[in-house]
């Protein structure tokens, strides 16, 4: 669970005063941190470790590493539940 | 998708093994410290394409696996009391401790959630004034940035209904301890290159200096691992032992700065226990005093918690190096991942659950098949 997985920044928003950011993941699309990548706008590729870019990446990086971890199965993390407003509330 | 087939460039592999046949004289033990690596490594059978004299033995970097089964105990005791909502990476869910694990409790009723990120916690805890929503911090340095940013924004934006169960590990600490041993067989390693990615490498520079041993900090792909392995042989070959950092793409001697310094103001170093290793003095983080409240540990006040490892399992040996998992006599037969006895079987980044996967818990029958045809013929 230590691998963080490139992706692509799509857009930046801000939330209560966090740079956030929507990364597309292959065919996922899920929303990170930017704050400790504060050079990070759209259109780059970031190394997103649980929530939160830790890095920069090349294209040609991002799609050889994102082409490893899928064939190590290492991408379950994406597929946890997203938590918006409403499934907060309840339980999974 | 011309640079997936770069990587899979069998050639350029194999001219890097053949530069560490031609430059090898003698043999070398090197630990790879990251589970990310040895599930790659396993993976992509590494390890058996490098020299007889080159062995790699795999390290502790697997943070599911070394979470002590004292602390899952104490997670299942908080996940059960009325009112609490426990979150988890989804890695943690299907770990055993002494009775059972989190899915079994979900299932008889305690609300257990999986969350992609830390920062969920947050939204989960405003949604859900009247709960107590306590996240399970484990970890290695990788981890600490996000883990350390759920603390300090509910901290700041006063979501008192929040608190975290931490766990968390450190590298350099535990390759310091394996350094130590009598037994230590290791002699060279390949750095964690997603943790160095958040801390750089300077921290590494001691380790290496007073124990002479050279570390290259080095990526998980199947080429990052044999040059790797190539700069370690090289260092060891010419008796030099510094750090030298094989994944510059990724990361430089800093890290990643803003990560550490948020890292630094939530947590401190202390004493953490290791699953199958037992307590290493000063490798692991807690809670600053500042972030009491919003510790788990304090506010539930689970008592401390006695377990018992089973005394078949070898998992503290294979972590320091000293063994593999074929040295194990329940490997494969009593111990699988559906029935862990420890450490290195509980995650998929363990190296008895790699060896597992890639189905070398079968290789054990191959040599006496063989045997039993010679002797036929």
């Amino acid at each position: 669970m230590c691998l963080a997985i490139p992706g692509k920044v799509l857009e930046e928003f801000d939330r209560n005063g966090m740079r956030m950011a929507k990364v597309q993941f292959g065919g996922i699309v899920r929303e990170a941190s930017l704050d400790y990548v504060p050079s990070a706008k759209t259109g780059d590729y970031v190394l997103v470790h649980v929530g939160f870019a830790i890095s920069t990446v090349d294209a040609e990086e991002a799609a050889r590493t994102y082409q490893l971890l899928e064939d190590m199965d290492q991408l379950t993390e994406l597929s946890a539940p997203v938590v918006d407003e409403i499934t907060a509330r309840k339980p999974q | 998708m011309k640079y997936i087939d770069e990587y899979r460039n069998a050639r350029l592999a194999q001219s890097i093994v053949a530069e560490i046949r031609r430059i090898q004289t003698r043999p070398w033990v090197i630990m790879e410290v990251c589970g990310g690596q040895t599930h790659s490594i396993v993976k992509h059978g590494i390890d058996r394409l490098l020299p007889e004299g080159v062995e790699l033995v795999h390290g502790p970097g697997c943070p599911v696996c070394v979470t002590p089964l004292e602390m899952i105990d104490k997670a299942h005791a908080i996940a059960i009391r009325p009112g609490v909502i426990f979150c988890s990476f989804g890695d943690m869910l299907r770990v055993p401790g002494s009775h059972g694990d989190l899915f079994a409790l979900k299932s008889q009723g305690a609300d257990i959630r999986v969350v992609y990120s830390p920062l969920d916690c947050l939204k989960i805890a405003r949604a859900n004034p009247d709960r107590r929503v306590v996240f399970f911090a484990i970890g290695f340095e990788t981890t600490a940035p996000a883990n350390a940013m759920l603390v300090f924004r509910a901290h700041q934006e006063g979501v008192k209904n929040v608190s975290v169960l931490v766990s968390h590990s450190l590298v350099p600490p535990s390759i310091t301890y394996i350094l130590q041993s009598p037994q230590n067989r290791v002699q060279g390693f390949l750095g964690p290159g997603h943790v160095c990615a958040i801390m750089g490498y300077r921290e590494y520079e001691p380790v290496s200096a007073r124990y002479k041993v050279p570390i290259v900090v080095t990526g998980f792909e199947p080429l990052d691992l044999l040059q790797g392995t190539l700069m370690v042989v090289r260092q060891l070959e010419a008796g030099t032992a510094i750090v030298e950092n094989q994944y510059s793409r990724i990361l430089d001697r800093d890290g990643n700065v803003p990560a550490r310094k948020l890292v630094n103001s939530v947590f401190e170093v202390a004493d953490r226990k290791w699953r199958g290793v037992g307590w290493i003095s000063k490798s692991g983080y807690k809670l600053r005093w500042e972030f009491r409240d919003h510790d788990a540990e304090k506010i539930f006040e689970v008592k401390e918690i006695d377990t018992q490892e089973p005394a078949e399992c070898i998992s503290g040996q294979i972590l320091k190096g000293i063994k593999k998992p074929h040295d194990c006599p329940v490997f494969g037969t009593v111990c699988t991942p559906l029935t862990p006895l420890g450490a290195t079987m509980v995650s998929a980044e363990g190296a008895c659950a790699a060896y597992y996967a890639y189905g070398r818990h079968l290789d054990r029958q191959k040599p006496q098949t063989v045997v039993q045809i010679g002797g036929a013929a």
